[in-house]
């Protein structure tokens, strides 16, 4: 690792920390910002009470005072305040609780998706123009092109109500069957066909001739040199693919009734319940980011000839 | 003949008519085709994104046309008359089913219109909801996809001809921008701005489009920019250094002027690629939000929305799911495959 590399991990550090501090920022004068104050609920309340609660959030404080308050609790505890609706439960929690369920679901959609899709991508590269090729690119044309939640809701009624296989709440093993194929099905389509695009591209070059001319075996070729090089553009879309399995989350985790975290931020949004969605958008943005952070690191680790801004 | 350069003399060989045969030199075999022209050529060649087109003009002339002349509108509940109680029997109707008074009215020999795709649980017609619904994703989509083509193509042709310090600025932004997790952001913003929007647009033009389409396209207009800035300063930063701006600037042009007229003429099959691509990015995203609820404002109904309402009745009705999912599937995968035939056609550079 030279200078240079290590000045554009340090930036690309800033670059993450920057980020996080801003979705910080702009989540809490959001929040701010909705008319009412989180306690104008359904119910009536009266003048005395409002003023109570909002002592006791400390939200009678200036706008400036709590937001540093806010910062620091998280910075420093983690602390995202109690959350509103859940008596007596803090958001942390509450994102604790669902982060287990969803990590299982998410962490296994996301090991299914790398492994197929680079089988298949492999597969249909060294298949160029022939009829598997084509019938992989048509299939995974059409998943791309499939929201996840209609991809969820025809599963459901295919394999739960249709042909009850599978139960229709992913409350058990059998029943994460379902969740774990909707949320991996997309990013298997697409490390598929950047797994195909970059494995054509390797075979072109000189050094996979140079190899056959020297009388390297096929496997070697494959393995040894072509899937090697080929697998260096998939790095990089770890980050954008944990990215969509964490937003594929929140409508899988709806339709299959999932306890996970998605579900926990779906009905904060529907209740209005301020506290939870400022601490959940803030987890699983930082979540984002820093995946974004080590795929793009890793990325330059593993080929230093790329230069990137 | 002479042939001493300064005299006088002319050449009279010069002057004769041209034969027929030196004529025929002259004629234009093939008319020079212009930049477009030549593109057009090759993406009507290309079979998929030719399909494609037809698919999205079809879809999308339907979704105006028909509720035009379709009998019954996407709010009409079927079975509230006025000063008449609730008639249960036009909810959920099945696909070609009537409910019970026009079933007494088709035996005195009316003819009644039927409800294709049946009704939904609140005895609305679905064919017109699936409709209206296609048409409000679609212009979502399509004026989505104009306001980020604006932002970005402003913003980004200012950043890559000025240069300098507004450049580095604009584009630290960018970068932080392009960083945040648009989605969860989006749901953010939509969520708020559903609450706070609502009052404010009260009694005015936009009040009719729904506070919460509204606060889609604020929400594009803040969050989506940064690709298009992005594609486009690079396109600028390599063309304002040919020799042909230099030219316009030593004439004394302005850089309005520059950039209209000379920079952004030259990156334009770039623009209509990557707009074309958004479209159904915005169709995708719309549809996500209204999945979630925060999207169009009920009665109006989205692909989105539609198929999360029939979420409910899934295992009664599972159709009224697989028609959206179909059209919503249908669309974006057109346009996806029409914007492909587009940079194949356009921009054989960018060719992936």
């Amino acid at each position: 690792m030279n200078a240079k590399t290590l000045m554009y991990i340090l930036k690309r550090i800033a670059l993450a920390v920057l980020t996080v501090w801003v979705v910080i920022t702009v989540t809490f004068f959001v929040m701010r910002a909705v008319p009412g104050g989180p306690f104008m609920g359904e119910k009536a309340i009266t003048e005395a009470a409002l003023e109570a609660l909002e002592a006791k959030y400390g939200m009678d404080k200036p706008l400036m005072t709590q937001y540093v308050t806010y910062l620091k609790d998280i910075v420093t505890r983690l602390d995202f305040g109690p959350s509103l609706k859940l008596r007596g439960r803090m958001v942390v929690d509450v994102i604790a609780d669902g982060m287990k369920t969803s990590a299982k679901l998410g962490l296994v959609a996301a090991a299914c998706a790398l492994s197929i899709g680079v089988v298949l991508g492999a597969v249909a590269a060294l298949q160029r123009n022939k009829i598997v090729d084509k019938v992989i690119m048509v299939f995974t044309t059409a998943f791309v092109s499939m929201p996840s939640f209609i991809m969820g809701s025809l599963l459901l009624i295919a394999f739960a109500v249709t042909w009850p296989i599978f139960p229709a709440n992913g409350e058990t093993a059998k029943g994460l069957v379902l969740p774990v194929v909707t949320l991996a099905l997309y990013p298997m389509a697409y490390t598929t066909r950047l797994t195909r695009s970059s494995m054509l591209d390797v075979l072109g070059q000189d050094f996979i001739r140079t190899a056959k001319a020297k009388g390297v075996s096929a496997p070697k070729i494959i393995f040894g040199h072509a899937l090697k090089n080929a697998l260096i553009p998939v790095i990089t879309y770890c980050g954008p693919m944990l990215a969509y399995i964490v937003t594929g989350s929140l409508v899988v985790e709806q339709i299959f009734a999932i306890p996970g975290i998605g579900r926990a931020f779906v009905s904060s949004i529907t209740g209005r319940d301020y506290p939870m969605i400022m601490g959940t958008t803030i987890v699983l943005a930082v979540l984002i980011v820093v995946m974004n952070l080590v795929s793009d690191i890793l990325y330059k680790l593993v080929d230093p000839r790329i230069t990137l801004e | 003949m002479n042939k001493t350069p300064f005299s006088m003399h002319v050449n009279v060989d010069d002057f004769i008519p041209a034969t027929e045969d030196e004529k025929s030199y002259m004629v234009q075999m093939r008319p020079s085709t212009t930049f477009f022209k030549d593109g057009m050529k090759r993406l009507l060649k290309n079979k998929i994104a030719t399909a494609s087109l037809i698919i999205i003009i079809l879809i999308t002339l339907a979704s105006i046309v028909l509720p035009a002349f379709w009998p019954y509108s996407y709010d009409q509940m079927l079975g509230v008359v006025p000063r008449k109680p609730v008639d249960p029997s036009y909810n959920n109707l099945s696909p070609f089913q009537y409910g019970e008074t026009e079933l007494e009215r088709m035996a005195e020999g009316e003819k009644i219109f039927p409800h294709v795709f049946g009704t939904d649980s609140a005895g609305r017609d679905y064919f017109i909801r699936v409709v209206y619904g296609t048409r409000i994703s679609l212009s979502v989509g399509f004026f989505a996809s104009i306001i980020v083509l604006v932002i970005g193509m402003t913003i980004g042709s200012l950043a890559g001809y000025i240069g300098g310090k507004v450049d580095l600025i604009i584009m630290r932004i960018v970068d932080i921008i392009y960083s945040l997790p648009d989605t969860l952001m989006v749901i953010l913003l939509a969520s708020v701005m559903k609450v706070t929007l609502g009052p404010l647009i009260e009694d005015t033009v936009l009040a009719s489009l729904g506070s919460n389409i509204i606060s889609l396209f604020i929400v594009f207009a803040l969050l989506y920019w940064v690709s298009m800035a992005r594609l486009i300063r690079g396109q600028i930063l390599s063309l304002r250094e040919q020799e042909y701006v230099l030219a316009a600037q030593a004439t004394g042009a302005r850089a309005g002027w520059v950039i209209r007229k000379h920079l952004l003429p030259n990156c334009i099959s770039v623009v209509i690629i990557s707009t074309a691509l958004q479209i159904p990015n915005a169709i995708f995203t719309e549809s996500y939000l209204s999945f979630l609820g925060l999207g169009v404002n009920a009665p109006m109904p989205s692909l989105g929305s539609l198929a999360s309402d029939a979420l409910n009745g899934i295992s009664s009705y599972p159709y009224r799911l697989i028609i959206p999912a179909v059209v919503i599937s249908l669309i974006v995968l057109s346009l996806n495959l029409f914007g492909d035939g587009l940079r194949d056609a356009f921009d054989p550079k960018l060719k992936s």
